[in-house]
Formats: C-alpha cells, structure tokens, sequence
C-alpha cells in the first residue's frame, strides 16, 4: 500500500536529511512555507538527457515535497527545430554560426504551438522557469500571464555570436529575471540577473552509493583490465567537450604510463550533432585496443555511476561548459577531476586542491602522468573534492537559491526580504 | 545600572537566506573600476565585503574583500591589494562613506602609477549585489545561558543573519548578541567585549558559529 502524500513527503525530505544534516532541510522548508501551494512550471525541450533533463528530474519532486504546485512541461519539434535551437546553443557558446531563415521560422512555430498547448497551465502559474534558448519564444504567447516568468540559461553565454544574440535577446527581454551560472555568463538583459549555479542530486541513481560487485562488474563488461589505471571522461559526443582532445591527452600520457580511456556518452534527443561527433571520436579511438568508446543509453545511470567509481581520474577537458555536472559528479564519488579551464568547471576544479585545470591535451597528459603517480594524493584530493561538492554543489544548495528567488521576486525587487 | 531581565524581550532567532545578482557591470583595468565604484548600487559594495562567505571557494582568502583580491590576482598591484584589505566597513558610518574611502584609495594609486594596471580578459571584475529573504525561526530565548546549548547547531544563515548582516543594523556595529546582552547591563560585559572583539573577515560561517558557541560556552564556564 502507497504512503499518503504527507508521509511520502516527509519520507523524501528524511532521505535528503540523512546525507546534508537535518538543518539544512529544515531551512529549506522554512524557506518554502510563503511559497506553499504556489504553482511553479518548468519548462525545457528533454525529459532525458543532458544536465537540465536531470537536476528537474529532481527538483520537481523536492519542490512537491516542500508543498509547492510543482510540474515540468516538456516542448517537442520537428527536427527542424532542433537544429536551430543546437544552432543557438552554439552560437551562444561563440561559435559563427548562421541560422537559416527556415530554421528560425520553424522555431517559432514549435513554440507558438506549444504555447497554444501549454496555455492553461502556464498562464495561470504563479512561477513559470523557461530552460535555454529552446522555450525562450513561448513568453511572446503570454500577454495576460499571471505570474512571473525566469528564463534560466544553462550555457556559457559569455561571449555569444553576435548575430544571433540579437535575435534571441528581444525575446529574452521581457522576461521578469533571468539565472545565469556564473557572472561571466550574464548578458545586459533589463531585468534581475540571478546567478545560481547547478547541482547534482546525492541519492540519484548516478550518485548513490553502490555496492562494489556493482561497481567491479564495469570491468567485465566493457571489457577493462581491472589493473590497469583507468581515466574516464562522460559526457554527451559534442565538440565542446573536446573528446577528441581527450583521445591526443590519452596517448601522450600512454605513451609513458601503463593506463585506458574511457568515454562514456549517451545521445540527448535534442542534439542531433551527437552521431557526427561520435563517428569523428570512434576514427580517433580506433587503432588503440585501450580506448573505449562507449554510447550508453539515455537511462544508464547507475552505469555511469559505476563507472565512475571505478575510474581513478575522472577528465573532463572541455573548451566551453555552461557548468559541467560531471565534474562534480567524479568529485562527489572522490575523484580528483581534470577539468578544462572554462566556465562552471573553474567554479568546481581547483588546481592541487580538487584537481587540475587545463587547457591543451598536453596539459591533460601531464596531470594524468602527476595524478597516477601519486597515489596518496589522490586519494587527498578526492576527499576534498567530496567535500567541496557536498558544501556547495547538492541539490539541497540549489533549491535553496530558487526558493529564496521565488520568495524574493514575490516581494518586489527589494533588496531585503522579509518572509512570513 | 541594573536592568531588570523582565522588561527585556527574549533573543529572537531568525535565518535568512541570500542570492546573488549581477549588477551587468565588468571592469577590466584601474581606471574603469574606479569610474565603476562611482556609480554602482551601495549594495554592491557591501555584497564584495561579505559576499565570499556564500560562494563556493578553496583557497584560504588571503585577502578579506573581492576588491583587494581583485587587485592582487586579476591587477597584480600588491600595494593597492594590501591598503583595500585594510579598509573595514565598520570604521564608516555608512556605505556611501566606505564607497569615497575605496575610491580615494584608488585614485591614490592611479596618482602613483606610471601605467594604468590591468587585468587578462579571464581576470575582469564583475560587480555584484545580493538580496537577503530573512525569516522567523520562531525560537526564542529568554536568558543568555541557554543559548549555549542552542549554538553549536545554529544554522550557518542565522549566522550570516546575526552576526555579519547585524553590522549594518546595528548601533554598535556589531552583532545581534552582543546588542541585545547590552539589554541586560554590565552584568554580560564581558560576553559582549569578546564577541565584538572577533574579527571574521578570514572565517567561513561554519568558522564564525564554532567561535561564538566556544566564546559563550567559555565565558559561562567561568561564571559557574
């Protein structure tokens, strides 16, 4: 028999407890009480994969846990769409790119019809959070909207392709605020600037403890030698997280130290640049017996998760990254991560305290070749970066700052807020 | 005099939680960050005071203001790192004096420099301010003594709320304790010296709420 909704909610809340310490749940619900019964909409282009997918596939429940109306809406297209909203997401990380006439046309066709779809329930929102550029349009549909609108900007938007800013800002600037990840990334924008970084979620499947037959049995069936070190990068086949460069880091570092690759990816279903990519790393991978190039599928989690405890050194060398969840993933099972020096990775990656930062292959094969050689500190360096992930990267700190954004737009702007 | 406790109002625990913003301005060499200082909200400047108590950081903050390490890391202008670390908030009446005081402090430096310093394109500052949601935990304490037991698990925005917002609220410039054991006469004098005499601009919050419960465990310790 199924716990009554008040139990189930309290159970929830208990488990989160278990891991972050009792006060900070009990901050967040004295946090939540203004907000209680408030209907808040998410609103993004995947229900699976990629990092957005995933800290909504949490925080929705925590937020219903803590008495709020919550739900998450997601918009589909043609494949038109998507590769006009992947045009945009490069274009927002820097990259020329010129979006043809037809693509931009379709873009706002997918969004005039989901907003035609989602009319009742997001004008009637009290709260409404748009996911990247991909819903961004729907607000134009919205002129009676009850409630306040925030687009959330999960990329590195710090320097964008001119061009195609200049078509997204007019759509972005009506928006009540806005939360980039890092101050970089804010553009001029006429309305609030949160800066709210992601989080991972400590009882997901991906980062749930695990026992070590689970984890041992990684080995086994991508064919690994459970001898040999292990470095592993996850992440999507995109070119901004330089798997290729990975692949050069790899047989410079090999060339001097016993040691394989892993790189682990799984295909988000509103990328459809992710099969070239893969194509262009499993070329790059092919001559080499300890390169493993794996494509997971989309609900692979506790996979990745093992996979990342068995790894001794979790790579992440991307040239953009709005944050890099799977940094802090490595770091929350203990890692210590090689991370590419941009974006939300420097917020996580410290040089000698959580890892290195890095900016050339040759910079990634030097720390690999320090890191394997130093098992003691390693080992030293995991540790803090568990920590620091546990001080400043759970889901429990993220959800603390939309409450405290909800409660503090319910108040006006002010600078000080008093609730209750 | 003796204050009769009574008449006193019990110790109010309240909690906040704060956000930060950006203020959309960026400064990349001297001379902008001064033109900068000019005109940005009040609340920017208290927000680099205080503000690396909220953000996730590693390194032991060698200097206590986003301003000073800014001069340090982004300018490389050690002298001016060195006199923008010993401005303190609490020698000013106001945020518009600690404002003047920064910008003097700069245009003293500009006036002794042959070139302008400046920062790489990865190192410009970016001006922020915060907003605080602060909210009523509903406990309250009537005597001093019985807050001993309650601190050590004292949430670490109560302590950014009562111990570092205070400074702004505060007619002593201090914090919420020691304003309010002022209710109660000489009798916590002591109590009150000790806490207004913690400097925490190089603690973490978690850092600050270990010093006070030791500084109140400590001092009634010695009254028993």
């Amino acid at each position: 028999m199924a716990l009554p909704q008040n139990d189930q909610n309290q159970d929830f809340l208990t488990q989160y407890a278990q891991v972050t310490g009792t006060s900070v749940m009990q901050h967040l619900e004295q946090l939540a009480a203004p907000l209680k019964g408030a209907k808040v909409v998410h609103v993004n282009s995947t229900r699976e994969g990629g990092g957005v997918a995933e800290i909504l596939q949490k925080l929705i429940p925590f937020k219903k846990a803590l008495g709020i109306d919550a739900s998450w809406e997601v918009i589909n297209g043609s494949s038109a769409f998507y590769d006009c909203t992947k045009g945009f997401h490069n274009a927002l990380q820097g990259l020329n790119v010129v979006i043809p006439e037809a693509l931009l046309k379709a873009y706002e066709e997918t969004n005039a019809r989901c907003a035609e779809q989602l009319h009742s329930i997001l004008e009637q929102a009290d709260f409404v959070f748009i996911h990247d550029p991909q819903p961004a349009a729907l607000l134009a549909h919205f002129p009676q909207r009850r409630g306040k609108w925030i687009w959330r900007c999960h990329i590195d938007a710090s320097h964008p392709f001119r061009p195609v800013w200049k078509y997204l800002r007019p759509k972005l600037a009506g928006y009540d605020a806005s939360i980039f990840s890092l101050p970089e990334f804010a553009q001029p924008l006429p309305h609030p600037q949160y800066i709210i970084a992601p989080s991972i979620d400590p009882l997901s499947d991906k980062n749930r403890d695990l026992p070590a037959a689970e984890i041992d049995a990684v080995f086994s069936r991508f064919g690994l030698d459970p001898e040999r070190p292990m470095v592993l990068q996850v992440s999507r086949y995109d070119r901004f997280k330089d798997p290729v460069g990975v692949i050069q880091a790899f047989r410079l570092a090999a060339k001097l130290t016993p040691l394989q690759l892993v790189l682990a990816g799984g295909e988000a279903s509103d990328d459809p640049e992710g099969l070239a990519v893969l194509q262009e790393v499993q070329q790059a991978a092919s001559d080499h017996p300890d390169i493993h190039v794996l494509l997971l599928p989309p609900d692979a989690h506790r996979t990745i998760n093992a996979l990342q405890r068995a790894a001794d050194i979790v790579i992440q060398k991307s040239i953009r990254e709005g944050f890099g969840l799977t940094v802090a993933e490595g770091m929350w099972k203990g890692k210590p991560v090689i991370g590419g020096d941009t974006g939300g990775i420097r917020l996580q990656v410290f040089n000698h305290y959580t890892g290195f930062l890095v900016r050339t292959p040759e910079g990634a094969a030097l720390r690999i070749r320090y890191l394997l050689h130093r098992t003691q500190l390693r080992r030293q360096i995991g540790e803090r970066a568990r920590q620091f992930v546990m001080d400043n990267f759970l889901i429990t700190r993220h959800l603390r700052e939309y409450l405290t954004l909800m409660v503090g737009l319910q108040g006006g702007y002010q600078e000080r807020v008093v609730a209750g | 005099m003796a204050t009769d406790p009574s008449t006193i109002s019990p110790f109010e625990v309240r909690d906040c939680a704060l956000i930060t913003l950006s203020t959309g301005i960026k400064v990349q060499n001297l001379k902008e960050f001064r033109d900068a200082l000019e005109k940005i909200p009040l609340a920017s400047i208290g927000h680099h005071f205080w503000g690396r108590l909220l953000r996730p950081q590693f390194d032991e903050p060698e200097y206590n203001n986003d301003f000073a390490s800014w001069a340090y890391h982004g300018l490389h202008d050690k002298p001016l790192a060195e006199r923008l670390s010993m401005t303190l908030p609490t020698d000013f009446a106001s945020l518009e004096e600690l404002r003047q005081e920064l910008v003097d402090t700069i245009e003293q430096r500009l006036d002794e420099s042959e070139l302008i310093p400046w920062a790489r394109t990865g190192q410009l500052f970016y001006f922020l301010h915060s907003q605080i949601v602060v909210f009523d935990t509903g406990l309250r304490f009537d005597e001093p003594v019985d807050l001993v037991a309650y601190l050590p698990s004292l949430s670490t925005g109560s302590i950014y709320y009562h111990f570092i917002d205070a400074r702004s609220r505060t007619e002593q410039r201090c914090d919420d304790f020691s304003a309010w054991l002022g209710g109660f006469g000489d009798r916590y004098q002591g109590l009150r010296e000790r806490l207004c005499g913690f400097d925490p601009y190089f603690s973490s919050l978690e850092e600050i709420r270990v010093h006070v419960a030791g500084l109140f465990q400590a001092f009634f310790e010695e009254q028993s």
